[in-house]
């Protein structure tokens, strides 16, 4: 088993006349939280779309865990160990909490139709594991008082949340949060921070898209910054903070919102 | 669940409830008989409407896929029968083996549907489905020339009743005193199958199956990333829900013993999909419920508005089949405005109307 987990090999994506990704590489070690930052509209969305499999990269690709993700479909990629949330959330608002979670686990999970209907021993084993799983994590991200409600009635803190459970519930290497903290108040990003360190030291890898600063220099071991589809910069927090050219496409430059 | 159904907390009552249940299932027949056998015959109907509507509810219910056309597998279904069991070709293999047949090649062409519109979502699928029933009803129309497979419109006549043995479903028969006429054994074999049918549905919904069904009505996308085969999982709705049709047309042939393309219309689409959306959509009980109303309804219109009127006016003012479909349609408008969600609505669709409540 190699240290490095990811690598991302000259990812390129466009649409149109918008270059989203230009040549990007970097690589992410084992239980490392990797943060991506950089202005609005950089591509660190688009990123992350490619990898999971929702895009196809128009060059270059990624490889994972030893083996490369190219063409795979985004379940395939889910079934490799790479699970994400996504920036405007997407939950399975109309079920319930523990539903969205239990949901989680049909990747790892077996029962076929047949299996559903004759319900056997091994079926509701399995069932029950389901169900067990789903509960253990919900009280792990602290949602569990809300097991029986409706997804999209959950405060919106609390909303990430279920999706970083529901994330968790596919057994991932490799977890990819695009802008957790995004309205989230100060003590609850402080609680997401402690969240997400808590799963590395769980073993997963973490690659973290996030505009609050605080945050990202407080859990980041390191930092990769992409400007218009760019790698600009990358290393630990406090160097990136200081490099000219980051600062530049952050403040200098009039596309920066 | 609906709390009806909810067999945690009270296990006694709800066994009890079945009980009755069952026993009244068991003697309707006999009581219908006392009013006509039309009535046991219109009972078989509207057990095959609940067929059909149970596996409609697969598609549309569970994984959110509106589909206009599904009539199609019932009429696949119904052919496979008629053209396997009938002096059309000379074959008449017996009922067991065509029904596994029918339904097989219903689930092929329900992948057939399914495939080229996996990319589509609500009004374009219902448009390209209603296209596709509309297809296989005029094939089933022009197949009779250059090669005579379905005989065209006039359909397929002398189509052989369900026999195993000495034993026809046709026939008449007497046991411990009681006179067990053909629709009578048909109605106890299609309660059979009813059951059997409506328990797969219910272990189906409360699985992982069932779970990844709703993830992808819920959210595609986010059911893709959760590692859900979503091509997959919506084949396999097709698949499953024309399997039901095709079961439930395979009995029509027989029941009917003759068929033509007459008998699957676009208004029948239409009306299997009223049931499921007046039932509620995605609760397998109110799928039964609607199937059964929009069954029974406008047959007991059609023999109450015509005496009515001849006691009210001394004649006939209106045609019976023109205030049927008014009071019909008035009442589906009524409880649409009033329950929006169905009569028995499903937890989920309860929940998706009380978002603002939630909001507030
Ligand atoms: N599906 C798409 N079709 C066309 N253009 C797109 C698409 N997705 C992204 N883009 C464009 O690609 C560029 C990068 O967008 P992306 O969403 O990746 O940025 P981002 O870094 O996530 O920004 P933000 O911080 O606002 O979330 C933008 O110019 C965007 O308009
Ligand atoms: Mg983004």
């Amino acid at each position: 088993m190699t240290t490095t987990l990811l690598e991302a090999r000259k990812v390129e994506k466009r649409f149109g006349g918008v270059q989203a990704l230009a040549d990007v590489s970097f690589s992410i070690r084992r239980a490392e939280i990797y943060g991506l930052i950089g202005p609005n509209g950089a591509g660190k969305t688009t990123l992350f779309n490619v990898l999971t499999g929702i895009y196809a990269a128009d060059a270059g690709g990624f490889m994972f865990d030893g083996a490369p993700l190219d063409g795979l479909g985004p379940h395939q990629v889910a079934a490799r160990g790479i699970a994400r949330t996504f920036q405007n959330i997407r939950l399975f608002a109309n079920l319930s909490v523990l539903e969205n979670v239990m949901i989680g686990r049909h990747v790892r999970t077996r029962a076929g139709v047949i299996g559903a209907v004759l319900r056997g021993p091994r079926t509701r084993a399995e069932e029950a594991g389901i169900e067990r799983r789903a509960t253990e994590l919900l009280d792990y991200v602290g949602i569990r008082g809300r097991a029986n409600d409706r997804a999209g009635s959950l405060p919106y803190g609390d909303q990430r949340r279920l999706e970083i459970a529901r994330a968790l519930a596919t057994e991932p290497k490799l977890l990819a949060l695009d802008e957790p903290a995004a309205g989230m108040n100060p003590a609850e990003r402080a609680a997401l921070g402690r969240l997400i360190e808590a799963v590395r030291r769980d073993g997963v890898t973490i690659l973290l898209i996030e505009h609050d600063v605080r945050l990202v220099m407080n859990i980041c071991d390191r930092v990769l910054v992409l400007d218009y589809g760019e790698r600009i910069a990358e290393g630990p927090p406090p160097e990136v903070q200081k490099d000219p050219k980051v600062i530049e496409a952050y403040l200098g430059a009039p596309h920066a919102a | 669940m609906h709390p009806l159904f909810d067999t945690k907390n009270s296990p006694r009552l709800v066994w009890a409830g079945v009980a009755v249940v069952a026993l009244t299932l068991l003697v309707l027949p006999f009581a219908l008989a006392q009013i006509g056998t039309t009535w046991v015959r219109i009972t078989n109907y509207a057990i095959l409407y609940v067929l059909l509507a149970l596996g409609l509810n697969i598609v549309v219910g569970f994984a959110g896929l509106l589909d206009l056309g599904y009539i199609a597998f019932y009429a696949v279904g119904a052919y496979t029968y008629a053209l396997l069991a009938s002096p059309h070709f000379g074959l008449h293999l017996p009922f067991w083996a065509i029904l596994p047949i029918g339904a097989l090649v219903a689930a092929f062409f329900g992948v057939l549907l399914g495939a080229p519109t996996l990319k589509l979502r609500g009004d374009y699928l219902a448009i390209v489905t209603l296209g596709f029933g509309e297809i296989v009803r005029i094939f089933l129309n022009n197949l009779s020339r250059p090669v005579n497979l379905t005989n065209g419109p006039q359909g397929v006549t002398g189509i052989d009743p369900f026999s195993l043995g000495d034993f026809s479903f046709a026939r008449s028969e007497t046991f411990l005193g009681l006179t067990f006429s053909g629709p009578i054994k048909y109605y106890y074999l299609l309660l059979a199958v009813m059951v059997g049918i409506l328990a797969l549905n219910v272990r189906l919904q409360d699985s992982r199956i069932g779970r990844a069904w709703e993830a992808v009505r819920e959210d595609e996308t986010a059911a893709r990333a959760m590692g859900i085969n979503t091509t997959h999982m919506k084949l396999l709705a097709f698949a499953m829900g024309a399997t039901f049709g095709g079961v439930a047309g395979g009995m029509f042939s027989a029941i009917q013993g003759f068929i033509s393309p007459e008998s699957f219309i676009l208004v029948e689409s239409i009306l299997v999909v009223s049931m499921v959306v007046l039932g509620g959509m995605g609760n397998i009980w109110g799928v039964v419920l609607g199937a059964v109303l929009l069954s029974f309804v406008p047959e007991i219109l059609r023999w109450t508005v015509e005496p009515m009127q001849r006691a009210l006016f001394g004649h006939m003012l209106v045609e019976p089949e023109v205030i049927r479909m008014l009071i019909f349609g008035f009442a589906l408008v009524l409880i649409m405005l009033y329950r929006p969600a169905g009569l028995l609505p499903s937890a989920v669709r309860k929940r998706e109307l009380a978002r603002d409540d939630d909001a507030a």
